[in-house]
């Protein structure tokens, strides 16, 4: 069991994070940072997150921190 | 619930990235800011920084950094390291900065085996200038400065970095490593450990140069920049260790 | 070795001078008049468990010295005319960082290679400076080996006491001329580096030097503090020799080993009845402007005599500020203007009355 938090101020909106963790927990939501890109949300209403980390490591900005 | 990933301590509270969405500057950035939080190195690191997409890792970074000219980060480390012989020094460079306008300052802190680690970030282009044809620019690539592709007539051939390096005598450790997979990225943080760890031997030279995106530049989205890491660039310059005196023991 | 004379070649008294000023670090590229100066401390420094760096480049010694004058090292580089042109791109950068770094430059002939002629065509390179932007550097100009060992001391000094870069400007016939000289003690204390030098983020936050600011606004600033300290410099530490210039009607005015000649042609001068003085600046930069302005408005002539096309002319000119006549006598390089071909320019100056530009060949 785990959960990602994403740091808005951070996030460049690149959508990497989006493309990598495997089980689909993060999607563009409809918010937007101060340049007007989507940002992203976590999504896990199943409790699928394996803290993997994976979307953690391919973020370029750090904006994510994962949990277990 | 405990953290399993978060903010290297050795980042700056407040730090704000000044690259590009989807560039690997910031993963290459994190990677040395783990490291230097593992390896126990912030209270003794001075880092000769450069001029290129990473000119201000001393907004990043909260440890000691003197800033270069661009192309002579390495010459500054050699003036750092021989006056603090017990700092830990390192140099974070652009290709452009390595390997083109300071090309003979880097090979020559190579064979006088400094003991210093130098990172050049590979990305095939002058990334902070708009992307023009660099040292590194792949045959055939089309850059703002070769609008119909590199071709040996005008251009001549892109250098590869590490190979060269892995020729000096002074060279303790070179490797080549790429940023687009998690494998790759795990692989780059030990090619980087390493490179830091035979600077703490006093082994000598200490290289990586690390394959990475400029998805800007480019004109492709973070993904294609990756997948063109993958496809173009490492077969061109393939992934791997070129020299490691911690295998074969110390350079006579 | 203190009090006692010893007769000694300018190069190795500046070498000298700077181990005994505490330099920890020597990076150099060799080049002829000063190539001695390398020689010398490459077999000194490791005795002393000093540091030595036989640099790729003299584009990579001024970095290296940047570098390690970043942490507070004492630390210093020599070279020549136009290696020293090498070095420009740094230095503008050294200013920026307030590093305090010394360079000899013991002058040839340029422009280009120049060979090895001595002259004196590096003034504006140092006083102007070749790199960009705004920046001062301090630029120190000795006339005898005697003060080619003070002012090493100085220079290292200056150079901590202002986090600027100081360079010490000689030429070839200095660096290779032999002279009785006394190194005596370094006469100047220590400068606390601690608040500024980069030493590793221990206990603390790391900090960064660099040159440039973040935003418009504080770039702007940055710079205007930087003169604010050169102005303080000019303040404190603007230094120059008079003789004779009391009674004088014309001040003949030459900056480094020039001085030794307009001193000799001064005398002659008084024997043939000329109220002839002798203004000499030890500082180029900070440049005795207003000392020279003073005499000008004594109406005092001035004749500048040096080794290059009329650099510090200008300098004069502008501080006399059309107050009374300035002449050049002058010769871009080569053979110094010897004391008989002063004396009689200055009397051709003389007997026209007016400024006058007495080239000698
Ligand atoms: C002496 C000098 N020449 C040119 C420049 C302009 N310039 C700034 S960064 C840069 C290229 C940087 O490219 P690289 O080193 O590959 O770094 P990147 O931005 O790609 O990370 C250039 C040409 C400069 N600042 N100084
Ligand atoms: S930690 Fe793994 S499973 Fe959880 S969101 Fe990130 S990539 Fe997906
Ligand atoms: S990878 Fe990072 S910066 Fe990119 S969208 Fe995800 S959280 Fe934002
Ligand atoms: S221009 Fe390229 S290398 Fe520079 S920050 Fe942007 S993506 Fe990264
Ligand atoms: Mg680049």
């Amino acid at each position: 069991m785990g959960l990602i938090k994403v740091n808005n101020s951070r996030c460049k909106s690149c959508y990497i994070c989006v493309n990598t963790c495997p089980k689909g927990l993060i999607k563009k939501s409809n918010k937007t940072n101060r340049l007007g890109d989507y940002l992203v949300e976590f999504d896990d209403k199943n409790n699928e997150c394996v803290a993997c980390a994976m979307c953690a490591k391919r973020c370029p900005d750090l904006a994510i921190e994962v949990y277990k | 619930m405990q953290a399993v990933f978060s903010t290297p301590k050795s980042m700056k509270e407040d730090f704000k990235f000044t690259f590009c969405p989807g560039c690997d500057h910031g993963i290459a950035v994190r990677l040395v800011a783990e490291l230097i939080d593992e390896l126990n190195l912030k209270e003794n690191t001075i880092c000769s920084t450069c001029v290129g997409c990473s000119v201000f890792l001393y907004d990043f970074l909260n440890i000691d950094c003197v800033e270069a000219p661009h192309g002579r980060a390495c010459a500054s480390a050699t003036g750092v390291k021989r006056t603090n012989p017990e700092k830990f020094v390192f140099t974070y460079q652009g290709d452009g900065d390595f390997a083109s306008i300071g090309f003979a300052e880097s090979m020559h802190t190579a064979i006088r085996g400094e003991n210093i680690s130098a990172i050049c970030i590979n990305n095939t282009t002058f990334g902070m200038t708009g992307g023009q044809l660099g040292p590194t620019t792949l045959m055939g690539q089309v850059t703002t400065t070769s609008p119909f592709g590199r071709n040996k007539e005008y251009y001549g051939y892109p250098v590869k970095i590490a190979e060269q390096i892995a020729l000096c005598d002074g060279t303790a450790f070179s490797a080549r490593v790429a940023l687009d997979t998690i494998p790759h990225i795990n692989q780059a943080k030990q090619a980087l450990k390493k490179a830091f760890e035979v600077q703490l031997k006093g082994l000598g030279f200490g290289f990586v140069e690390i394959l990475s995106s400029c998805p800007t530049n480019w004109h492709m989205t973070p993904e294609e920049a990756h997948e063109w890491v993958k496809n173009s660039m490492i077969p061109e310059f393939p992934l791997g260790t070129f020299k490691d005196l911690t295998e074969v023991g110390v350079n006579k | 070795m203190s009090s006692e004379k010893v007769l000694i070649k300018g190069n190795y008294a500046i070498a000298q001078a700077a181990i005994n000023a505490g330099c920890q670090c020597y990076f150099g590229y060799p080049i002829t008049p000063q190539t001695e100066i390398g020689e010398y401390l490459s077999a000194e420094m490791p005795k002393l468990g000093r540091g030595y760096v036989s640099a790729e480049s003299e584009l990579a010694a001024i970095n290296m010295v940047v570098g390690a004058a970043a942490t507070g090292a004492k630390v210093m580089t020599s070279s020549s005319s136009c290696a020293v042109a090498l070095m420009q791109e740094a230095l503008s950068y050294a200013c920026s960082d307030e590093v305090p770094v010394v360079v000899v430059n013991v002058m040839r002939a340029g422009p280009g290679l120049g060979y090895v002629y001595p002259a004196q065509g590096d003034y504006n390179q140092a006083v102007y400076g070749g790199g960009n932007g705004d920046y001062k550097i301090i630029v120190l100009a000795p006339a005898t080996v005697q003060e080619c060992i003070d002012y090493t001391y100085k220079a290292f000094y200056l150079a901590r006491k202002y986090r600027n870069p100081v360079i010490l400007l000689a030429d070839g016939l200095l660096g290779q001329m032999m002279e009785p000289a006394c190194f005596g003690e370094n006469p100047y204390p220590e400068v606390d580096v601690s608040s500024w030098a980069l030493t590793g983020a221990k206990g603390r936050d790391g900090k960064a030097i660099y040159s440039c600011a973040r935003d418009e606004k504080a770039h702007i600033q940055k710079i205007h503090d930087l003169f604010k300290k050169f102005e303080i410099i000019t303040e404190n530490e603007t230094s120059y020799e008079e003789f004779e210039t009391e009674d004088a009607e014309i001040i003949l005015t030459a900056f480094g080993s020039m001085t030794r000649n307009i001193k000799a042609a001064i005398r002659v001068l008084r024997e043939k009845g000329v109220k002839a003085g002798g203004f000499r600046p030890i500082t180029l930069s900070p440049f005795p402007t207003k000392r020279i302005s003073e005499l000008a408005a004594d109406g005092k002539d001035f004749v500048v005599v040096e080794m290059n096309m009329g650099q510090m002319f200008k300098d004069v000119k502008y501080a006399v500020e059309g107050k009374s006549n300035v002449s050049l006598v002058n010769r871009p390089c080569g053979e110094w203007l010897s004391v008989e071909e002063i004396v009689s320019s200055v009397e051709k100056i003389l007997n026209k009355k007016e400024g006058a530009y007495a080239s000698c060949i």
